[in-house]
């Protein structure tokens, strides 16, 4: 083949690929379905014959569980809270886990709302975001640390006070038998991060009130890491976390029209590289 | 910040070695050493990730990097912190002025979902670190989410996010400087679904300098 050939052929390659993925970036910010509205602060809660545990975890500390497919985890924010970070693995292999960056590029938005999904490493689909009340959570910036603490307060790291996400997360996953090489990017929820035009963090105050709440459904089995500790990011140089509480029931199976499920392309393939883990039923086992 | 810092000869380098198009590499920067990455023919994404030599289970942690400087993007100043809060290196040169930490690496399970299920069978960066990882004793586990220098993308005020036509022109670099002993895996990104490489993946020269 000519240079001239070879050269041709290499631009239509490219103009090919080029035009598919900007038919999938329009479809991608622009989903056929609208994502539902936020989930009232006042929402009914759970029928009490199916609420499975209830944690209250106090401000600081932190919280290792298990889920199984189907169940969902209410976290309620009685105290508005600013920040309480999570991490999953895939309870029957945990080299599978969350992977932020593949959540934020699949969704084409780092803005996780009710309706979105948290997707794995694996291109599965860990957990769905069911409810939630307030759509300001963040997994670009991540968590406290023992070194962003000591900046934000100035107090010795290690005192009973100033538990960090870092560690936190750390012990959660010790529970598991996992260590430190477990650990990638988290998500925070009730912690309201953007980026300005130029690209700087900025917090929006406001945005998290008393009452906000989220609730994940769980699409495999999963072991969950939570941290409540206070967003590095949240205003003010005192540490005063409050406390959440974590509400683990029975969640109906998925309706056949489930925002999550079927919100976009993207998350109708991640559902179908995940449910023939389960035999292919998008219900709960 | 768009900086240069031509001042480093390349005949000078102790190590030079170009990537091929597609491939993996895996070095050892040594504290106070110089890596320069050039994007040899523009727009060609690397991702990137570091590790403590001795102790890879400290490794860089792209959410405290980018918490630290407050800001979502790597360029010139920017000190990449490990996961124990430790300086691994810091960005002193940057002729391109847009590399992404947020977006992670391709791999073929992504793929499937982001493109669909006939790009399963493609090449990935993620294939790329865990040929090289093993190299190391590493695994899955220890693939964290990675730098990809000169892959453009603009996190937008409203949470949007997406790869869009990179910046980088022919012969763009980074320079980092180690400010300790780092293993380096690289893998030069053989993507052709989105603009990361200008859909069309090319080598890539890595080179380390004394200082």
């Amino acid at each position: 083949m000519s240079a001239t050939a070879d050269a041709a052929e290499s631009a239509a390659r490219i103009e090919t690929y080029r035009r598919r993925y900007l038919e999938l970036k329009a479809a991608g910010q622009a989903p056929a379905r609208p994502l539902p509205p936020p989930s009232a602060r006042d929402a009914a809660p759970p029928d009490a014959q199916l609420v499975i545990h209830r944690e209250t975890i106090p401000g600081g500390w932190y919280w290792a569980t298990r889920l199984a497919r189907g169940q969902a985890l209410r976290l309620l924010n009685h105290s508005a809270t600013p920040g309480v970070s999570l991490m999953l693995w895939n309870a029957d292999d945990t080299a599978e886990r969350y992977n932020a960056g593949d959540t934020v590029k699949v969704q084409w938005s780092a803005a996780l709302s009710k309706g979105r999904v948290l997707y794995s490493d694996m291109g599965r689909v860990l957990a769905s975001l069911t409810e939630d009340s307030c759509a300001a959570h963040d997994t670009l910036v991540g968590g406290s640390t023992a070194a962003s603490n000591l900046e934000k307060y100035g107090a010795p790291c290690g005192d009973a006070g100033l538990r960090n996400t870092r560690d936190n997360l750390l012990l959660a996953a010790a529970k598991f038998g996992l260590t430190r090489r477990d650990l990638a990017p988290c998500i925070s929820f009730f912690s309201p991060v953007a980026t300005d035009g130029q690209g700087r963090f900025v917090w929006r105050e406001g945005l998290v009130r008393q009452g906000d709440f989220v609730e994940l459904r769980a699409e495999m089995n999963l072991l969950l890491a939570l941290s409540n500790c206070p967003h590095p990011m949240a205003p003010g140089t005192a540490y005063a976390p409050g406390p959440i509480e974590a509400l683990l029931w029975r969640a109906p199976p998925p309706a056949a029209d489930d925002p999550c499920r079927s919100g976009s392309a993207e998350a109708r393939r991640g559902f179908d590289n995940t449910d023939p883990l389960f035999g292919g039923s998008g219900s709960a086992p | 910040m768009k900086q240069t810092d031509a001042a480093r000869d390349p005949g000078t380098a102790v190590y030079d070695h170009t990537i091929p198009a597609l491939s993996p590499w895996s070095g050892i920067v040594r504290r106070g050493q110089v890596l320069r990455i050039v994007d040899l023919k523009g727009q060609q994404a690397v991702d990137t990730l570091f590790y403590c030599a001795y102790d890879t289970a400290e490794r860089y942690s792209a959410q405290d990097t980018l918490r630290a400087q407050g800001s979502a993007y790597v360029s010139t100043g920017t000190r990449l912190l490990s996961s124990e809060g430790r300086a691994m290196l810091t960005v002193i040169a940057d002729t391109c002025g847009a590399h992404d930490t947020s977006a992670g690496a391709c791999s073929c399970e992504s793929n499937t979902v982001r493109f669909g299920q006939h790009t399963r069978y493609m090449h990935a960066c993620r294939e790329n670190f865990l040929v090289e990882a093993a190299k190391h004793g590493m695994d899955k586990r220890d693939l964290v989410a990675n730098i990809n220098f000169f892959m453009n993308v603009p996190v937008e005020p409203d949470g949007r996010v997406a790869i869009v036509d990179g910046v980088s022109t022919p012969g763009a670099y980074v320079e980092l400087r180690a400010e300790m002993d780092v293993l380096c895996l690289i893998s030069n990104c053989p993507q052709v679904n989105n603009p990361c490489n200008g859909f069309n993946p090319t080598p890539v020269r890595v080179l380390i300098f004394a200082e």
